[in-house]
């Protein structure tokens, strides 16, 4: 029996002739939940700041009224306040975005049922309220 | 013949309004780059983008090349990226794109082969990798004669979700982890796994983790979320990952607590 003789194209000769596609660098503008990603992304710099300027503070305070005053004055000149600002702007959509993140994340058995995600994303909204609650309380009890 | 598919044509024309698909052409024997072709088909309110890739496929251009087969939404292989969105073309309808054009080009990140056609070799190696089928321990294992391994709705309700996958690769399209890291083992791989990981049946998660514990495996994922927005099926591959992080954390503390008694 005589083989069909099969005609290739030249590129098919030792192997086709794929397209790589590339991702371009600026593939987080693509989209507005690649943007949010990333910003989701670069607010960890700012927790970090955040725990930063905290230790400082707590330093300034342990040294005594005289270094607490020049911590205070520290915090009020403008690049430090702006620093702050949008640090508080990237903490809460920090905490935002991984609370409603957190549903997925997270699967809680209770009584042979699965919790349902809104239950979840809303335990950890109250525990923040909580939180921010007792801390309130701590600093204006005196006041 | 040749006068009844131009009547048949000329029918459709008359019922609906047209619309213009954007498609992208790669031809590897004469060019090196993609190019962009148009093509003007009928938009009636029941076509989907891949109606209106087959009329092109049968009344256009015979040469353009695309890969499809159940038109239903279970064999995977229509995946392409509308207007710049992964989506399963037999899924998704022209008129929501109405009046266009609409950009029809292949899915993202994976190597082009011709036109639509793209190279999933990779996606194929990955899936087997994490060994997506039941194991079992064969010395354990029960004799035939005692039946089968039964499992409670509950328990089966545990991974049915994920076990909804039809490999259709929107989610490693999805993913710029993946563009940007191709070792990355992908959404679907490790959806699957975890699949097989809560089937009470399977007693193969260690050797799962032997593979998804390394770098390209879960710890590759930062989250984006994407894969779970395109998923046609709903399977949650990002939570599925999450779960798996959590899973393998757990597992290093307890063999770091105890190492003897973890298993």
């Amino acid at each position: 029996m005589i083989e069909p003789r099969i005609e290739h194209p030249a590129y098919t000769l030792h192997h086709p002739r794929w397209l790589r596609q590339h991702v371009s660098t600026y593939w987080w503008l693509s989209k507005p939940s690649y943007l949010a990603f990333i910003l989701r992304e670069i607010s960890s710099v700012f927790v970090a700041w955040t725990i930063v300027y905290l230790l400082l503070a707590a330093g300034a305070v342990s040294q005594g009224a005289v270094a607490y005053a020049d911590f205070l004055d520290w915090s009020s000149a403008p690049a430090v306040l702006t620093l702050n600002v949008i640090s508080v702007g990237f903490l809460v959509f920090h905490a935002v975005t991984w609370f409603n993140l957190a549903p997925q994340a997270m699967v809680i058995h209770a009584g042979g049922r699965r919790v349902p995600g809104a239950v979840i994303a809303a335990s950890n909204y109250a525990a923040w309220a909580i939180a921010t609650a007792l801390i309130a309380w701590l600093l204006l009890r005196r006041g | 013949m040749r006068d009844r598919i131009t009547a048949q044509s000329r029918s459709t024309d008359h019922i609906t309004d047209h619309i213009t698909l954007q498609v992208t052409r790669y031809r590897p024997e004469i060019e090196r780059e993609t190019t962009m072709q148009t093509y003007e088909v009928p938009c009636p309110k029941d076509w989907v983008i891949l109606d209106g890739l087959n009329y092109v496929k049968d009344r256009i251009d015979g040469t353009l090349s695309y890969r499809w087969s159940c038109r239903m939404g279970i064999c995977g292989s229509c995946g392409m990226t509308v207007n710049g969105e992964p989506k399963l073309t037999c899924a998704t309808f022209l008129s929501e794109y109405a009046p266009g054009p609409v950009r029809i080009e292949p899915l993202r990140h994976f190597p082009i082969v011709r036109d639509l056609v793209v190279e999933i070799g990779d996606f194929m190696r990955k899936l087997t990798s994490v060994k997506p089928w039941i194991i079992r321990d064969r010395e354990r294992e029960k004799p035939l004669s005692d039946g089968e391994y039964l499992q409670t709705p509950d328990e089966m309700h545990e991974y049915k979700q994920f076990s909804m996958c039809i490999n259709c690769m929107l989610c490693y399209s999805a993913c710029p982890i993946y563009g940007l890291e191709p070792s990355f083992i992908g959404p679907a791989a490790i959806a699957l796994a975890q699949r097989y990981n809560l089937d009470t049946r399977d007693q193969g998660a260690e050797e799962r983790l032997a593979v998804l514990s390394e770098h390209a495996g879960i710890w590759g994922c930062t989250f984006v979320g994407e894969c779970t927005k395109v998923c046609p099926k709903n399977v949650d591959p990002a939570g599925a990952i999450q779960r798996y992080k959590l899973q393998a954390a757990v597992e290093s503390l307890k063999s770091y607590f105890m190492p003897r008694g973890s298993r």
